[in-house]
């Protein structure tokens, strides 16, 4: 599988601004299927774990509400650049992905 | 085919009774496990109950210190961009809920060390509300509030 996840980071004086996309149908569990009429199963991302030199930055937990292909961006001091960050999610079937990033 | 079509059927009926079971399991000790995913947060109803299953608290003081940015007017609420940015100190966590989405909780941020106050997604709203942010620091909950306006909900089937 190509990998679902698209992170950059960029350091600014000794704040690195990290930005991802992940590419997640989202589905709440309460869209139907306009063909069939059959409810579409819940299928979205709970877990968004971010590591820099192996301490965790950030956690999300998300909740079906978040939006198809969901976009987070967050801020965390003490990178440098060449700094390799990792970003891995867990959704609600149990599938996942990872990627990782270098500080620029 | 009729094979088939009984085990999508029986897995159907295993995924129901195991939410029921976890669910139980929930409100008989709740907040057991604390690093897992906070099913029963995020499967409350109102804002109250989301918070006191996500934070053990609903106990709300209004903090000028969060900005939220979001549109005024979202015309698609499938996605409704929103920040929320703080300078309060010590955060531990920052939540975002949507008061009149079904389950209000949209998502709960965790911040570890050395993340700053500031947190950008985009969420779905399925019509006209109140967006909540409440910032966890000090064990204490600040939460600062927006109305967003929307056109196009985007929870419809």
């Amino acid at each position: 599988m190509a990998n679902s996840i698209r992170m950059r980071a960029n350091l600014e004086g000794d704040v690195t601004t990290v930005r991802a996309l992940i590419s997640h149908p989202m589905e709440t569990g309460m869209m139907k299927n306009k063909k069939t009429g059959d409810l579409i199963p819940a299928h979205f991302i709970q877990e968004v774990v971010c590591e820099h030199n192996g301490n965790t930055v950030l956690t999300s937990l998300w909740g079906p509400a978040i939006s198809t292909n969901p976009y987070l961006s967050f801020r965390f001091s003490g990178a440098k650049k060449g700094d390799t960050l990792k970003m891995s999610w867990v959704d609600n079937k149990g599938e996942s992905d990872s990627a990782e990033a270098t500080v620029a | 085919m009729n094979s088939l079509k009984r085990r999508t059927f029986l897995k159907g009926t295993a995924a129901i009774s195991s939410v029921g079971f976890a669910l139980g399991a929930g409100l008989l000790t709740p907040r057991m496990v604390l690093a897992a995913w906070p099913k029963s947060a995020f499967e409350s109803k109102s804002v109250d109950d989301a918070l006191t299953n996500l934070a053990g608290s609903a106990d709300l003081s209004t903090n000028e210190q969060i900005q939220i940015r979001a549109p005024d007017i979202a015309e698609n609420g499938n996605v409704v961009p929103i920040t929320v940015e703080t300078n309060i100190a010590n955060i531990e966590s920052i939540s975002i809920l949507t008061e009149k989405n079904a389950s209000p909780l949209t998502a709960s941020f965790v911040l570890g060390a050395g993340a700053e106050g500031f947190v950008a997604t985009r969420m779905k709203m399925g019509k006209t509300s109140d967006v909540i942010a409440v910032v966890k620091a000090d064990g204490k909950l600040h939460s600062s509030r927006k109305e967003v306006k929307v056109t196009i909900g985007g929870c419809g089937g």
